[in-house]
């Protein structure tokens, strides 16, 4: 039922709002609502009751494993959260002089530094406020170099076939040619279709290190050889640093400028869809470009810095300052962790997903790439299934629901036909591991023996499989009385 | 181990299932000369108990402020219901509803938003939500430069009187499309943008008009003929609008003959904490027949295979997950989370009760600035009706005036001398409905005071 549907005119929850407000007297009529727009009119308890009733209509980290490769869903630690959302921080108006923000200030600053030594670069910006918006800034900071030098002539990015959807997106919107270049059959960038298409027409590449194929791109240094040489720059998509955190850095792998996604590495909580929050890191020949405002530090008072103290900046992204509750929480979660503790995120994320690779292997799923070492992710296919049984991903994912686990990515990459790729991240146990490995088994099994069951499948969840054609055809995206 | 459950016997039962002797082996395909052995610069970690002194020392530092500060962060009181059922972990800590079937709860509560946002601006849809009200902004433009699409070079003539961010946000985002932006001068007296005054437009390359609602002076804009201009002269209208205000004002749907085309803005009045600017939402409407140019996720109902009511993204052939180079944004994540606390915030306000909180700030707000008048020195600087902000100007630079006040706990407002020297004396001012009697008459005592004291120590 919808909240709209418990609605009785004339009912409302008086405590909420202002009693005794005035009509005004000196707005002129011409500029004044004739009729109120259609809301809800519930009582508190309506309210509380409707929507505390969706949301257990929702899969979380809080209450299912959710191995949604390339999301890193990792559980988000409660004291950050309630730390990040005390009442000062709250309170606190992002134009607020700086004497009265050195609270925030600190900490964004602290990030900063942070954020910096994980990468390999010298230089950090919090103000993009999602993976997208940080790979538009570094893209758009190699456009900006580029012209500051007079080099007119760079129109093209490179972008790896197995890439995110939002890299080709992010080059388009910065006013970009996308140059697909193909990955060979080991996982790895086909070395000679990029050296083919490298040129002076070429702006840089766009690489996910390990790539969205859950493997490690050996050829990295050779890749930043033949790029640089050509004249264009790397940039580094951060989706998948949970892999590799103390392990290697972007910054000497060769890459110029990255976004690091604080809502997967750094713990912060996905929302239901965000916030999340895409800090960009550059090196030194990229610095100058970075988007303000960032935080300058003089060794006793923390500052803005923005057009005055950086003139080459590709400008502002947003209204204030990106997501800073998530700011926070990243600084909160990492200083929680320590340098040691951050470098053991990679390694158990990683002996995770190496486990459960090992695992499923034995129990005759196919791997993707079965003589590569999984990152935190990795990547199986059901082509046979599908085939044999007339069983697709889709109905497989849909049946793991019914099992009271969230689907792993499915279908991405597009290289991989009838493929999960499943991040299982550092924060799940053993025993969640081996219970998944279980489910698995027994959903092959009914594919075997029983494959209506999977194929009709979600059975156990508030919504049977949905039309999504019909949603598609016939739009009805608000509700009308 | 920090949110690690793994015991040592779990780590090797697991490496022997892998068939490695250590977990650094897993590491081996990463070239040796790439390999780092620690992150040991970054200091050790603290417990809970330790950083939780520490980050509470800092809340302090940055808390306590009377805030009379607007200029597109709004205080407003927020129900205690709204961040309990928000924190609640189902909504906290899922993501994208992909999976659908086990996203009802996120996707139901979306379509509801989509709802509610859609009738506030008197249009026909809205989508899920953006990053911030400038990104939004600059998401409008892009989406009506692809709906209007005669324009050989197009231009947008942009308000001269919109909140500075937002203009240089979309400078940064949309400079790349080679589009024009053009600032149309506001009234020197109004603080508004006059119809008589706008420029002739003599070809087909102004795809769109952006107008605010109120402006960034807090000013209110004849928007109806503002928007009959646009119209006449084959261009779209943008408005940018404050959600409370449009509770009281003329919703965008409504403006001049045929509507607003777009209406986008910041949400975080509804529900949002001030937060040090983050993390908010932008709000993006529109009419029915650009629906297909929008940016961002959409929610449609439809039914399940046994007929039941479901809820699923749709028309998702805009988005980069699928059409990559050729989507209508590179957008993905968005801010799901502040429009899940907008969304029970508008169910328990109501209409009634989103109108009374536009209400009380404007009465709050007109209150301010009739004892602020009267104080003498001070004038009001522009000269037309205001929803909950306004610009006084004072005898002496603004930043004096700030800092007197911020010795008192007050957050007076706005400087505005960052803007241009011609506004070097004037502050922006913005009273909610969070402010009491007794909090105006204590500001107007505090202006009062700090006059008296600039002209004895100049006197002296």
């Amino acid at each position: 039922m919808l909240i709209f549907e418990l609605s009785s005119p004339g009912r409302r929850s008086h405590l909420q709002a202002p009693s005794c407000a005035p009509e005004p007297t000196d707005i002129p009529a011409a500029y004044l609502r004739v009729k109120k727009p259609v809301f809800p009119e519930v009582s508190e308890l309506q309210v509380v009751r409707h929507y505390t009733t969706l949301s257990r209509k929702n899969f979380s980290i809080d209450t299912q494993f959710y191995p949604l490769g390339s999301c890193t869903m990792k559980y988000n630690p409660r004291g950050v959260h309630q730390l990040a959302s005390l009442e000062g921080f709250l309170q606190h108006h992002p134009l607020t002089p700086v004497s009265h923000s050195q609270g925030y200030l600190q900490s964004a600053y602290e990030l900063q530094t942070i954020l910096a030594e994980v990468t390999g670069l010298s230089s950090v910006s919090l103000t993009p406020m999602a993976g997208a918006q940080g790979e538009f800034a570094g893209v758009a900071m190699i456009r900006a170099y580029h012209l500051s030098r007079g080099d007119t002539a760079r129109q093209e990015f490179l972008v790896p076939d197995a890439a995110h959807g939002t890299n080709p997106a992010t080059a388009v919107m910065c006013g970009f040619k996308i140059k697909e270049i193909p990955t060979d059959k080991s996982g790895d960038v086909d070395l000679e279709a990029l050296r083919v298409a490298v040129g002076p027409h070429t702006a840089g590449i766009m690489l996910t290190n390990p790539s969205t194929l859950g493997v490690f791109e050996r050829q990295i240094r050779e890749i930043a050889k033949i790029v640089h040489a050509a004249g264009g720059l790397l940039y580094y998509d951060g989706a998948n640093l949970n892999a590799i955190l103390g392990k290697c850095r972007p910054g000497d792998m060769g890459f110029d400028v990255m976004h690091i996604n604080l809502h997967k590495t750094f713990a912060t909580p996905h929302g239901g869809g965000g916030p999340g929050s895409g800090p960009v890191a550059a090196n030194d020949r990229l610095k100058p470009f970075l988007p303000i405002p960032t935080v300058g530090f003089d060794g006793k008072h923390y500052r803005w810095l923005n057009e005055k103290d950086c003139p080459q900046s590709i400008g502002r992204l947003s209204a204030f300052m990106g997501n800073a509750g998530i700011i926070l929480r990243a600084n909160i979660y990492a200083r929680l962790l320590g340098g040691e503790g951050l470098c053991r995120v990679a390694e158990y994320a990683t002996l995770n997903a190496n486990y459960l690779m090992a695992r499923l292997k034995q129990a005759g799923f196919t791997l993707a790439f079965p003589d590569r070492r999984a990152s935190h992710e990795f990547i199986i296919t059901f082509k046979k299934e599908a085939k044999t049984f007339g069983v697709t991903a889709k109905d497989i994912a849909k049946r793991l629901l019914d099992f009271g686990v969230h689907a792993p990515t499915t279908y991405f990459p597009l290289l991989v036909p009838e493929c999960f790729l499943i991040e299982p991240t550092e924060t799940e146990s053993k025993q969640e591991l081996d219970n998944f490995v279980d489910i698995l088994i027994t959903i092959l099994k009914e594919a075997e023996v029983s494959p209506e069951i999977v194929k009709q499948a979600p059975h156990r969840l508030p919504v049977r499989r949905l039309d999504d054609l019909k949603a598609a055809r016939e739009l009805d995206l608000k509700w009308r009385e | 181990m920090p949110f690690i459950p793994h015991t040592e016997d779990d780590v090797q039962a697991m490496l022997d299932t892998i068939g490695v002797q250590h977990i650094n082996v897993l590491f081996d395909e990463i070239p040796e000369n790439l390999r780092i052995h620690d992150l040991n610069v970054i200091e050790s970690g603290l417990n809970e108990m330790t950083i939780a002194r520490d980050m509470k020392a800092r809340a302090l530092k940055d808390g306590g402020l009377a805030c009379f500060v607007g200029a597109g962060a709004y205080e407003h009181h927020i129900p205690a219901a709204v961040w309990q059922i928000t924190s609640r972990g189902e909504f906290l800590t899922a993501y994208t509803p992909y999976q659908a079937e086990a996203s009802q709860g996120t996707l139901q509560l979306l379509y509801e938003y989509q709802t509610m946002m859609a009738n506030l601006m008197g249009l026909d849809v809205s989508n899920a939500s953006l990053y911030d009200g400038a990104s939004a902004l600059a998401e409008a433009v892009l989406m009506a430069t692809r709906a209007n699409t005669g324009a050989k070079e197009p231009r947008i003539l942009i308000a001269g009187n919109l909140h500075p961010h937002y203009r240089k946000t979309v400078e940064t985002l949309v400079r790349p499309q080679g589009i024009v932006l053009e600032t149309l001068a506001y009234d020197e007296k109004t603080g508004s943008i006059v119809r008589e005054r706008l420029p002739t437009i003599q070809h087909q390359d102004v795809v769109a008009l952006i107008i605010n609602q109120p402006n960034f002076f807090g000013g209110l804009e004849d928007v109806d003929a503002l928007t009959d201009w646009a119209h006449e002269h084959q261009a779209l209208v943008i408005g940018v609008v404050n959600p409370i205000a449009m509770a009281l004002l003329k919703e965008p749907g409504s403006w001049g003959k045929s509507g607003a085309d777009i209406a986008c803005g910041e949400g975080q009045p509804l529900g949002i904490p001030l937060a040090s600017g983050g993390p908010y939402f932008g709000f993006l409407c529109t009419k029915m027949e650009y629906v297909r140019q929008m940016p961002g996720r959409l929610i449609g109902r439809t039914v399940d295979q046994e007929g039941n009511i479901g809820f699923s993204l749709t028309l998702q052939a805009r988005e980069q997950h699928i059409r990559r180079a050729k989507a209508t944004s590179n957008i993905c994540t968005n801010q799901g989370l502040a429009v899940t606390a907008a969304t029970i915030y508008m169910s328990l306000l109501g209409a009634s009760g989103l109108a009374d909180v536009a209400k009380a700030s404007h009465a709050n707000a007109k209150a301010l600035c009739d004892g602020l008048k009267a104080v003498p020195g001070i004038r009001l600087r522009f000269n037309a009706p205001f929803f909950h902000e306004f610009v006084i100007e004072c005898p002496c630079a603004a930043d004096v005036l700030v800092q007197a006040l911020l010795k008192q706990g007050i957050l007076a407002g706005l400087d505005l001398s960052i803007l241009s020297p011609e506004l070097s004396r004037c502050l922006l001012v913005c009273v909610t409905e969070t402010k009491t009697k007794a909090d105006i008459e204590v500001y107007v005592d505090a202006v009062k005071q700090a006059l008296l004291n600039i002209s004895s120590a100049t006197t002296v």
